[in-house]
């Protein structure tokens, strides 16, 4: 938790939004995901997302599916995950939210998931089938061990609604830019940075925004009003054009990729 | 069992049941259940929906006494709880048709489906059809394939038939895209779910609607006995047929319930649906329920010679009934399903579906321990001529 709360203090100091990439862990092995977080870091990220793939994310659209699929077949699970993050600590301080559905928690048992996640360096999760009402329980469990329980928001989420999740929050608030899916959209709607303007003035945890964004230009107009913003199926479709090209070929392009949509937040 | 009233406000049955779906749907659940709690005290729509249950559907539906069945299995009264005479073939339509009456007093112009064995998606399309709305039904590729005459009468009702290529093709992944479509395009739709599974207010409402299959059934058998029956039998997928039987039936503690589950090809293989009799508590498509999965919370592949019955998830009240014990939970494999068909087709003439085939199937095992005389209701849930290609195939190889 105290991570996140430092790279946003810092961000801020900075004039500037923080970058949130998400990659799948263990899409296409868990060794490159591994590198990935590392060179995202050198390349700008402030926070990554990794995803714990699950079965059935009814959130996601084609791209994070498909990622979703690989990692599984290639024998992904809540303890190779956990096993990835304690690679990542070693070599970096970079804040580590998962990003993952209830069910694989609920089945690791949320004391045992929490204590885990936190002594291997988890920062925080977010949840996207986890909404309010029912997140009561992992929230006490999860602040008990340290780390930041993150909801979201979305544009069909009434004012008086949405700031009582605010208030909920840990970390920071998602903010989901569109009504639908994740994945990569040419164009956003106009409203969403209203929408993100409008949750600051009652939000006391930073806020972010997330689901669709794939672009630099569309991170530099976004970096504009949120405290963050985070690209995911840009990403991972980069990475699954580079699965036959080997592990090198995938860093280089991401770490392109990422220096890329980095320089999006610093012409906003 | 206690004599509070499940769910609780936030749908909950014990531990089960609730809404666990992404915040973008969260407002529209909170909407449906505004809706339906209103709908639900509006004489109007009661009216409305039975003049259409009675001259559309066909309801009520007869409570037949199989008495040929009966003495087969030994000089037991078996009444047969006719929904496979509906309009369409099966009760899918008593929960459609009321589900398209709230969408259309709740302003939306555009209704979506998933269907497995294609009876939910004839039965909404049927619906849709009816009060001129736009449907689009989601299945999976191999259930396209297997149930082509389904498809091909969704789509002469002005359905469109999306096949789902996703995860394993089947019903669970076109559950998955229903959802990802109404997450998209919640505004102007309404997601009609055909069973008593998904997120609250979807176990209640389609309970409710589907209650009065038991709610006929208990006055037909006293009418006809002059006593509540001794054991009512359902076949149990999602759960619908048997939430909808068993329900009226809940506090009559005397009248015993079975709930019969597909074996597949064995409960110690990895081809069944027995989500109930294997299944651990976990949470999959909005809530928490038993469910087919891995030690790691991954949701398994299930199976059926019944497509109707092969979703590796079931209904949360249904986990409730189970852990409070009030209903049994039983299984059998998919040999015995289709010497339930036969037994039913050669001793009364009436063609089951493989799904309630599974609760003849059961009947039968039950039967010699139960005293002659004794009265049994089965809901028979389907017809079958959706399956006789099937089965045909099956009986010559």
């Amino acid at each position: 938790m105290k991570r996140i709360k430092d790279m946003f203090k810092k961000r801020q100091r900075a004039g500037q939004a923080a970058l949130i990439p998400f990659v799948t862990c263990g899409d296409p092995d868990l060794e490159t995901t591994v590198e990935l977080v590392l060179i995202m870091e050198e390349s700008g990220a402030d926070l990554v997302e990794l995803g714990l793939p699950f079965s059935d994310p009814l959130a996601d659209g084609p791209t994070i599916q498909a990622a979703s699929q690989r990692a599984l077949e290639n024998g992904m699970n809540t303890d190779r995950f956990l096993e990835a993050v304690e690679a990542i600590r070693r070599r970096s301080r970079i804040p580590l939210v998962l990003m993952g559905y209830y069910n694989n928690i609920l089945q690791y048992g949320l004391e045992r998931f929490a204590k885990a996640a936190s002594q291997v360096g988890i920062d925080g999760t977010i949840i996207p089938d986890l909404p309010l009402e029912e997140a009561t329980e992992w929230r006490r469990v999860a602040s008990a061990h340290g780390i930041a329980n993150i909801l979201l928001t979305a544009p069909t989420t009434p004012p008086e609604r949405a700031s009582r999740i605010a208030r909920a929050s840990r970390g920071f608030l998602y903010h989901v830019s569109v009504t639908g899916i994740t994945g990569a959209r040419t164009e956003l709607p106009k409203e969403v940075t209203g929408s993100i303007a409008a949750l600051k003035e009652t939000s006391p945890v930073p806020v972010c925004v997330g689901f669709g964004v794939a672009t630099p230009e569309q991170v530099s107009m976004l970096s504009q009003v949120a405290d963050g913003v985070i690209v995911g199926s840009a990403l991972v479709k980069r990475i699954e054009a580079g699965i036959g090209s080997g592990k090198k070929a995938i860093v280089s392009e991401v770490a392109k990729f990422v220096s890329a949509l980095k320089e999006g937040v610093s012409r906003a | 069992m206690s004599r509070k009233n499940w769910p609780d406000r936030q749908g909950h049955f014990g531990m089960f049941g609730g809404r666990y779906v992404p915040e973008t749907l969260m407002p529209a659940l909170f909407e449906l259940t505004e809706a339906y709690t209103q709908a639900k005290r509006d004489p109007s729509f009661k009216q409305e929906l039975s003049a259409i249950l009675k001259d559309y559907v066909g309801r009520p539906t007869p409570l037949y006494e199989a008495k040929r069945l009966g003495e087969a299995l030994g000089g037991i009264r078996v009444f047969l709880k006719r929904e496979d005479l509906t309009h369409t073939g099966a009760h899918k339509i008593n929960n459609t048709i009321g589900q398209v009456l709230l969408a259309k007093r709740m302003g939306k112009r555009r209704i979506i489906a998933e269907t497995g064995a294609g009876q939910h998606g004839v039965a909404t399309a049927t619906a849709a059809a009816l009060f001129g709305l736009e449907c689009a039904v989601y299945m999976g590729r191999k259930d396209t394939v297997r149930q082509a005459m389904n498809v091909f009468r969704m789509e002469l009702t002005g359905a469109k038939v999306i096949p789902v290529d996703s995860g394993t093709q089947t019903l669970k992944d076109a559950i998955n895209e229903a959802i990802r479509d109404w997450v998209t395009n919640v505004r102007d739709t309404h997601y009609i779910i055909g069973s008593v599974v998904g997120p609250h207010p979807y176990p209640l409402m389609v309970r409710d609607f589907q209650s009065v299959i038991g709610r006929e059934a208990r006055t037909q058998v006293k009418r006809a006995t002059g006593r509540l029956p001794d054991v009512v039998i359902a076949c149990v997928g999602g759960g619908s047929n048997a939430m909808g039987i068993f329900y009226p039936f809940v506090k009559d503690g005397g009248v015993a319930m079975y709930g019969v589950e597909a074996a597949g090809h064995g409960l110690d293989t990895d081809h069944h649906s027995a989500t109930l009799t294997c299944g651990t508590p976990g949470v999959l498509h909005g809530t928490m329920s038993y469910l087919l999965q891995d030690r790691w919370g991954q949701i398994k592949g299930a199976h059926s010679v019944a497509p109707g019955l092969d979703y590796p998830g079931v209904g949360p009240e249904h986990s409730f009934l189970k852990d409070t014990g009030r209903v049994e939970y039983v299984a059998v494999d998919d040999g015995e399903a289709l010497d339930g068909f036969r037994l039913l087709s050669e001793t009364e003439g009436i063609i089951p579906a493989l799904e309630s085939s599974h609760a003849v199937a059961y009947l039968k095992k039950l039967a010699p321990s139960l005293d002659k005389g004794s009265i049994v209701v089965l809901n028979l849930s389907g017809r079958g001529d959706k399956d006789v290609e099937t089965v045909s195939k099956i009986f010559d190889s």
